[in-house]
Formats: C-alpha cells, sequence, structure tokens
C-alpha cells in the first residue's frame, strides 16, 4: 500500500502543477484582457447570420452507434492487457482461450460489418 | 543536503516539485517552438520562408503570439454554459500535461516510474476526448457541436486500433513499465519486426491528434475552427497548446514503443556518447517532423472515408497481426518470461 502511494505521488504533484499553470493562464487572460462584451459580440458565429435556434438539438444515430463500438472494443483491449502480459505463463491454453473470446468478438464485428454499421455514407 | 531531499517528506516533496518543473517548463517551451517549427518547415516546403521578423530567424515569434494572445479579449458567447465552456479548454491543456509524468527520458529517468505506465497514457489520452466534447456542447453553436462530435467520434474510432498496436508491443514486453518496454528494445528497435504496426500506429497518432489528412473535426473551410469556433484569447490558446502538447506526446509514444526510445541505434562507441535524452529528443522531433511533412503533403481526408479507415482497415488489420505476433511468439517460444509477481 505504502509503495502504490510511492509510485503515485508523483503523479499526484504533477497534476496538481499542471492544473495550476492552466489555471494560472486562463486567468491571467481573464484578468489582462480587455473585456468589452455587448450583444452582437457574443452571438454564435454563422456565418454573419443571425443564429437561427439553439444548438443543442438532434444529432445522427451514427455518432451513437460508434459511441457504443467503441465502449465495446475498448473492453475487448481492456480483456486482452493482462493477456499480453502473462502469456509466457498461461501458454497455450491461454492462447486458445483468447483466440475463442476474439472469434466471438469477431462474429460481433462481422455482423456489424454486413448490417452496414460501420458505413457513413 | 541530500539528507534532506531523500529523507524528508517535505524534501521529497520539494523534490518531486522540482522534477515535474523540470519537465514541464522545457515541455512548454518546446510547445512554443513546434508552433513555429510547424510554420518554419511547411514554409521551407513551400519554397518560402516562414516567420523570419521577430528576433533572430524569428526565433521569438512564439513569445510573440503568445503575448498577443494574453492580451486579447475572452468572448463568452452568449448562449454559452460559462462555467463549462472555461472549462473544456482548462481540462484539454491540463491532461495534455498531465500525460508527461510517466514518459521516461532515461533508464528510470521518469517523474513517475509506474508500473502500467502505457494504460496510463492510454486512459489520460482517451480523457481527451472530454474536452472536446465539453467545448463543443457548451459553446451553443451548430460548427462547435458538430466538429465536437466529429473529433470525439474520430478519437474514439481510432483509439481501439492504437490499444490492439500498444498490445502487439506488450505481448513482446511482457510488462505495462515504459522503462521495460524501451529495455526490450535494446537488440532490435520495434518498427523493424512490427514495421506494419508500427505504420498503423503513427496514422493512428495522426488521426488521434487531429492532425492533417485528418484534421476535418477542425475543416476550416466547412467547420471553420470546429470545436473551438467560439473560443478567443487563451481559451483558445490553451486548445492550441494542448492540441501541440498532444502532438509532441504521440511522437515520444512512437519513439518509446518503436524506435528504441531513448536508446542510441547501435550500440558501440560513437553513438553512446551522447546521453540518452538527447536520443529521444532526436527522435521526437524526427517524428515532428514527419507529423508537419504529412500535413503539408497530403489532401484532407472525408469523413466516410475516415472512419472507413479506422474501422473497416486499421481494426481488422491490426486485431489480426496482433494475434499473428502472440502466434509467432508462441510457436518459437521468444515470448518474453514474466517473473516473480509482476
Amino acid at each position: 500500500m505504502q509503495s502504490v502511494l510511492g509510485d503515485y505521488a508523483p503523479v499526484l504533484i504533477f497534476g496538481a502543477l499542471s492544473v495550476t499553470i492552466a489555471a494560472a493562464m486562463l486567468g491571467m487572460a481573464l484578468l489582462s484582457g480587455h473585456q468589452k462584451p455587448y450583444a452582437e459580440k457574443t452571438t454564435a458565429y454563422e456565418c454573419g447570420f443571425e443564429a437561427f435556434d439553439d444548438a443543442r438539438r438532434r444529432f445522427d444515430v451514427r455518432f451513437y452507434l460508434v459511441a457504443i463500438l467503441f465502449i465495446i472494443f475498448d473492453l475487448e483491449v481492456a480483456f486482452l492487457f493482462p493477456w499480453a502480459v502473462s502469456l509466457s505463463r498461461i501458454g497455450l491454453f491461454g492462447f486458445l482461450s483468447m483466440l475463442a473470446f476474439l472469434s466471438v468478438l469477431g462474429i460481433g464485428f462481422l455482423y456489424e460489418w454486413r448490417k452496414g454499421a460501420l458505413d457513413w455514407d | 543536503m541530500a539528507q534532506f531531499f531523500y529523507h524528508t517528506l517535505i524534501g521529497q516533496i520539494i523534490l518531486m516539485v522540482l522534477e515535474t518543473l523540470a519537465v514541464l517548463v522545457p515541455l512548454l517551451i518546446g510547445v512554443a517552438y513546434l508552433t513555429l517549427m510547424e510554420r518554419k518547415v511547411m514554409a521551407a516546403m513551400q519554397m518560402r520562408r516562414g516567420p523570419n521578423v521577430n528576433g533572430l530567424f524569428g526565433l521569438l515569434q512564439a513569445f510573440a503570439d503568445a503575448i498577443k494572445m494574453i492580451f486579447k479579449e475572452t468572448v463568452i458567447p452568449s448562449g454559452a454554459n460559462r462555467a463549462l465552456f472555461l472549462f473544456a479548454p482548462f481540462l484539454t491543456f491540463s491532461l495534455a500535461m498531465l500525460a508527461w509524468a510517466v514518459i521516461p527520458t532515461g533508464n528510470g529517468l521518469a517523474v513517475a516510474n509506474i508500473n502500467v505506465g502505457i494504460l496510463y497514457l492510454l486512459a489520460i489520452s482517451s480523457l481527451g476526448v472530454y474536452g472536446m466534447l465539453i467545448a463543443g456542447w457548451a459553446s451553443n453553436s451548430k460548427y462547435a457541436f458538430l466538429g465536437g462530435l466529429r473529433s470525439a467520434a474520430q478519437m474514439v474510432s481510432y483509439e481501439v486500433s492504437i490499444g490492439l498496436v500498444i498490445v502487439s508491443v506488450l505481448l513482446a514486453v511482457g510488462s505495462l513499465n515504459l522503462n521495460d518496454i524501451v529495455l526490450a528494445q535494446r537488440h532490435v528497435w520495434f518498427c523493424l519486426p512490427m514495421f506494419p504496426m508500427f505504420i498503423v500506429f503513427f496514422i493512428s497518432a495522426l488521426a488521434e491528434t487531429n492532425r492533417a489528412p485528418f484534421d476535418l473535426p477542425e475543416g476550416e473551410s466547412e467547420l471553420v475552427a470546429g470545436f473551438f469556433v467560439e473560443y478567443s484569447s487563451l481559451a483558445f490558446g490553451l486548445f492550441f497548446l494542448g492540441e501541440y502538447a498532444n502532438m509532441i506526446l504521440m511522437s515520444a509514444m512512437v519513439s518509446i514503443l518503436f524506435l528504441g526510445g531513448w536508446l542510441p541505434p547501435l550500440g558501440i562507441a560513437p553513438f553512446t556518447w551522447l546521453p540518452g535524452p538527447i536520443w529521444l529528443i532526436f527522435k521526437i522531433l524526427f517524428c515532428l517532423f514527419v507529423f508537419i511533412w504529412v500535413r503539408a503533403t497530403f489532401p484532407r481526408y472525408r469523413y466516410d472515408q475516415l472512419m472507413r479507415l479506422g474501422w473497416k482497415v486499421f481494426l481488422p488489420f491490426s486485431l489480426i497481426w496482433m494475434i499473428a505476433t502472440a502466434g509467432f511468439l508462441m510457436a518459437t517460444g521468444l515470448l518474453p518470461q514474466t517473473g516473480g509477481i509482476n
């Protein structure tokens, strides 16, 4: 426990310092810049036209599909990491087990492909 | 004196802060000069001169840009969510810095030599997606929103193939520690036996950092600047710096995973005279040069082509190559032995 904390203490300090630097830069700009907002300046940029409506509206479902696929494949990568590191000790059985897992996933991937979930036309 | 730094808590904390600053300050200066390098190198490739007025050879250009940006007005659009609008650049920038905690610049010479270094890098670079999504959403502008969605989908798609490439490197290393990954390349750099994966990783790194030819989330002709259309002043600058810091980070990752990190090309006399960090810097500079070279050479991809490349080419290819690597290492008995509890 002590050693784990010891390993990650530099990361924490690194994080604290980088957050401080980012905040300092942002704060410096906010303080030293000459702020003079007015209605025309603060409207959203739409090539010179008035903004038609709110931008937070419906979006294409394909972005959602990509996000779902990412979750599945990222999970796959998460399973691969421990397997890759310890492959020398789990031998042929471990290798074949992972092959079985990957082929199940591969079938899913082929299904997505044939369904056209990966197409952006 | 050494007693104070190594054996008291305050001393250790001061030492860590100094180590951190020794990474962060050169990194920030490097980012500033990378913007200059990009303009200079692209100018040379287009047979013209880059910035050459401010200071000798234009060397003060980066600082002039920064000072100009500080004194600009930070415009916050009326429809924007103010807190999130300012939080997004802050997040992007601090994450780009934070990833550098684990990069080893010499044997054991990292601020934090943690055992799951490569996983940490993967996690931090995944978190970068939040900055873009939040910026795109909080601006309340249609361009920004679409740019944010596109960036997120693009980063997420290429992250999968990056993950698979990393797994196949790990197969040959047997450890998640970045130091071990470099040391495993003493005999041969992984860019030779895993040349296709090296290429896949490099191209995915281009896509991951929204660089040309995959820079269409910011496609200036259609989306004006993508998720940061509405940003000005140093809020814009933080995105800019974060993006360039990510470029350097990705170059460092390419160097560490495939180009032998701080190791010299050959372990014999004239090469070993240069210290390790210098070699790492040379390799990072080489990768950055290729980043800029690619930008000056190739036209932009279309979005459907980009997604097709990520999901239908890189993902199956890296998956099959990863299995082939594992099978080859199993069959030839070349798998690295992982001993003890590590």
